[in-house]
C-alpha cells in the first residue's frame, strides 16, 4: 500500500514562457495518488486539469517540479506502458475494425498475432463488447465507442488509467450507465484511475478522492475525501451523505470563485 | 435478397435513365423539327450510327478504325500522364510532409501553380518533346494533375486528429509508424478525391493538348480535322468517345476507392 502510483511535488507548467502570451497553466501542484485509488480532478475549463493529466502521461513536460509515475520518470513509465489513456472523443481509427483498434497498441509494441487476438478479445469482454470485434467503429453508438476506447487503454493491463472527460460527450443516461461500468472495471482490474471531469455529481459518485482545482493560474484548492460506502449503486445517489458531499464540493468551488 | 436489391437498384436508376431518354429524344426531334443543319448540331442518331460504323470496323478484322486508334492513343496519354503526375504528386507530399518546414514553404507555390492554366504550355511541350511524341501530351497531363494530387495528399497527411496523435505518442510509436498507421490511411479519402478530379482532368488535358497538334490518330487532332473537313458526325462521335473515356476512367477510380477503403460509411451498408 506504500506504493504511490503518482507523486507530484511542486509542479509548475508555463506555456510560452518569457513571452507576452505566457500562460501559467499549473502552479505549485502537489498530488500523491496511491495504488488502487480512484481520484477525480474537477474544476472549470482552463484550470489545468487536462494539462496535469498530459504531464503524467509524458505528452508534455513540467517547467519545474518533480513528477514520478510508479516511482519512475513519466518517460520511463510511458515506455513501460504503465498507463492507458482515454479521451473525451473515442479517437478510434475509422479504417480499422473494433478489434484491430484495440490491437493497435499491441501491434506497435511488437506483440505476436496470437497474443494480440487473445488480449484484445479479453479486453472486449471486459467492456462487454465481446461480439463486436468485427464491427467498424462507426457502426457503434457513442457509448459503445467509448467502451472500445477503454478496452484499448486496458489492453496492456496498465496499473494506471488516465481519463480526460471520457463521458463528457455522452447523454445523461448513457453517462450514468458508463459510470457503473467503469466502477465494475475498476474493481475487476485493480487499476488506479485518475479521472478528469466537469461534473460534480460524476466525480463524487465515482471517486475515493476529489481534487478541486481553480483556474488562472491552475492550482489545487482543496481535496475532498469521498467516504461513501462501496460498492456504489444507483441508490448511492439517494444517500444523504452523497448530497452533503455535493454541497461541500460546490462550496469549495464557490470559495475558489469558480461558481458565481 | 439479391434480386430485390437488383430491383431497387433499377428503381433508383430509372429517373436518371428517363432524363437521358428525354434529353436525347428532344435533341433528335429538335434537330429535325427546327431544321438545324448538321454542321451546327447533328442529331444523336447520326452520331451514334457513325460511332457504330467505327465500332464495326474496330471489331472486324478488315481495316483499322481511326477513331478507335485515336481513342487508344489519347487514353494512353491521359493514363500515362495521370500515373506520372499523381504518382509524383503523392510522393512529393509524402517526402515533404516528413519535414513540416518544407511542405509549409512549398504549399503556397503549389496552390498558386494549381490555378495556372497549364494547358497554355502545350505548344512549349510540343517543342520540347516533339509534336508527334505522346510524351508532349503526357507531360501536360502530368503537370495538370500533379498539383491537386500533391495539395490533397499534404492536407490528408497533416489534418490528423490531435487526440490520435497523442495516443500514438503515448504508445511510443516511431514517426515512421505514425506515418504508416495514422497519416497515410487518414490521407486516403483526400487522395482519392484528388484522383477522381485528376481522372477527368487528365482526359481533358490530353484532348486539349492534342488540339495544338499531334499525330492524326489522336482524339484531339481527329476532332479538329473532321470538323474542318465538314464531317461533323464523325467529329461528334470522337467527342462521344472522349466522354466515354472520361466517364470510364472516373468510374474505375471510384471502384478502386471503394475497394481500398471498405470502411468508408458513405458507401452505405457494410459489405
Amino acid at each position: 500500500m506504500a506504493v504511490n502510483v503518482i507523486e507530484a511535488r511542486q509542479i509548475n507548467k508555463v506555456f510560452n514562457p518569457a513571452r507576452e502570451e505566457q500562460v501559467i497553466a499549473l502552479q505549485d501542484i502537489d498530488l500523491s495518488v496511491s495504488a488502487g485509488e480512484f481520484v477525480s480532478l474537477i474544476g472549470p475549463s482552463g484550470c489545468g486539469k487536462s494539462t496535469l493529466l498530459r504531464l503524467i502521461a509524458d505528452l508534455i513536460e513540467p517547467s519545474t517540479g518533480e513528477l514520478q509515475v510508479n516511482e519512475k520518470s513519466p518517460r520511463q513509465a510511458r515506455i513501460d506502458r504503465d498507463y492507458g489513456m482515454v479521451f473525451q472523443a473515442a479517437t478510434l481509427l475509422e479504417w480499422r475494425s473494433v478489434r484491430k483498434n484495440i490491437e493497435l497498441p499491441l501491434e506497435i509494441h511488437g506483440f505476436a498475432k496470437q497474443e494480440r487476438r487473445e488480449r484484445a478479445q479479453a479486453a472486449l469482454e471486459l467492456v462487454e463488447l465481446g461480439s463486436f470485434g468485427d464491427h467498424w467503429p462507426w457502426q457503434l453508438s457513442g457509448g459503445m465507442q467509448q467502451r472500445v476506447a477503454i478496452a484499448r487503454a486496458l489492453v496492456f493491463q496498465p496499473s494506471l488509467l488516465l481519463m480526460d472527460e471520457p463521458f463528457g460527450a455522452l447523454d445523461e443516461f448513457t453517462r450514468e450507465r458508463m459510470n457503473m461500468e467503469l466502477l465494475r472495471i475498476w474493481r475487476e482490474t485493480d487499476t488506479t484511475i485518475l479521472f478528469v471531469t466537469h461534473s460534480i455529481a460524476e466525480a463524487i459518485f465515482l471517486s475515493s478522492r476529489v481534487v478541486v482545482m481553480s483556474p488562472r493560474p491552475g492550482r489545487i484548492t482543496s481535496v475532498v475525501d469521498i467516504d461513501l460506502p462501496r460498492p456504489r449503486t444507483f441508490e448511492t445517489r439517494a444517500h444523504p451523505r452523497y448530497h452533503e458531499l455535493v454541497a461541500e464540493v460546490r462550496e469549495v468551488l464557490r470559495d475558489a470563485h469558480v461558481l458565481e | 435478397m439479391k434480386s430485390r436489391s437488383l430491383r431497387s437498384r433499377i428503381q433508383r436508376l430509372a429517373p436518371t435513365l428517363l432524363v437521358a431518354v428525354i434529353f436525347l429524344g428532344a435533341w433528335e426531334l429538335g434537330v429535325h423539327l427546327l431544321g438545324i443543319r448538321e454542321f451546327i448540331l447533328p442529331p444523336p442518331s447520326s452520331i451514334l450510327s457513325e460511332f457504330s460504323e467505327e465500332l464495326q470496323i474496330f471489331m472486324g478484322a478488315s481495316g483499322e478504325s481511326i477513331l478507335f486508334s485515336a481513342a487508344r492513343a489519347t487514353l494512353w496519354s491521359a493514363v500515362g500522364g495521370f500515373v506520372i503526375g499523381c504518382g509524383a504528386g503523392i510522393l512529393t507530399a509524402l517526402v515533404t510532409s516528413r519535414w513540416t518546414i518544407i511542405s509549409e514553404a512549398t504549399m503556397p507555390f503549389a496552390i498558386a501553380a494549381n490555378s495556372v492554366p497549364i494547358i497554355a504550355f502545350a505548344p512549349i511541350m510540343n517543342n520540347w518533346f516533339g509534336i508527334t511524341n505522346p510524351a508532349s501530351k503526357m507531360a501536360i497531363v502530368a503537370v495538370i494533375v500533379f498539383f491537386p494530387a500533391m495539395i490533397n495528399t499534404v492536407r490528408g497527411l497533416t489534418l490528423v486528429d490531435p487526440g490520435q496523435l497523442e495516443l500514438m505518442e503515448s504508445w511510443a510509436a516511431s514517426p515512421a509508424r505514425v506515418l504508416r498507421t495514422l497519416r497515410i490511411p487518414n490521407a486516403l479519402p483526400f487522395i482519392f478525391s484528388a484522383l477522381r478530379v485528376a481522372s477527368s482532368l487528365s482526359v481533358i488535358g490530353a484532348v486539349v493538348s492534342e488540339f495544338f497538334g499531334g499525330p492524326r490518330a489522336t482524339l484531339g487532332v481527329y476532332i479538329t480535322q473532321e470538323a474542318s473537313g465538314f464531317n461533323f458526325a464523325s467529329a461528334w462521335s470522337a467527342i462521344l468517345m472522349a466522354s466515354l473515356i472520361g466517364i470510364t476512367f472516373y468510374v474505375v477510380v471510384l471502384l478502386l476507392e471503394r475497394w481500398l477503403m471498405p470502411w468508408h460509411h458513405s458507401f452505405g451498408e457494410a459489405g
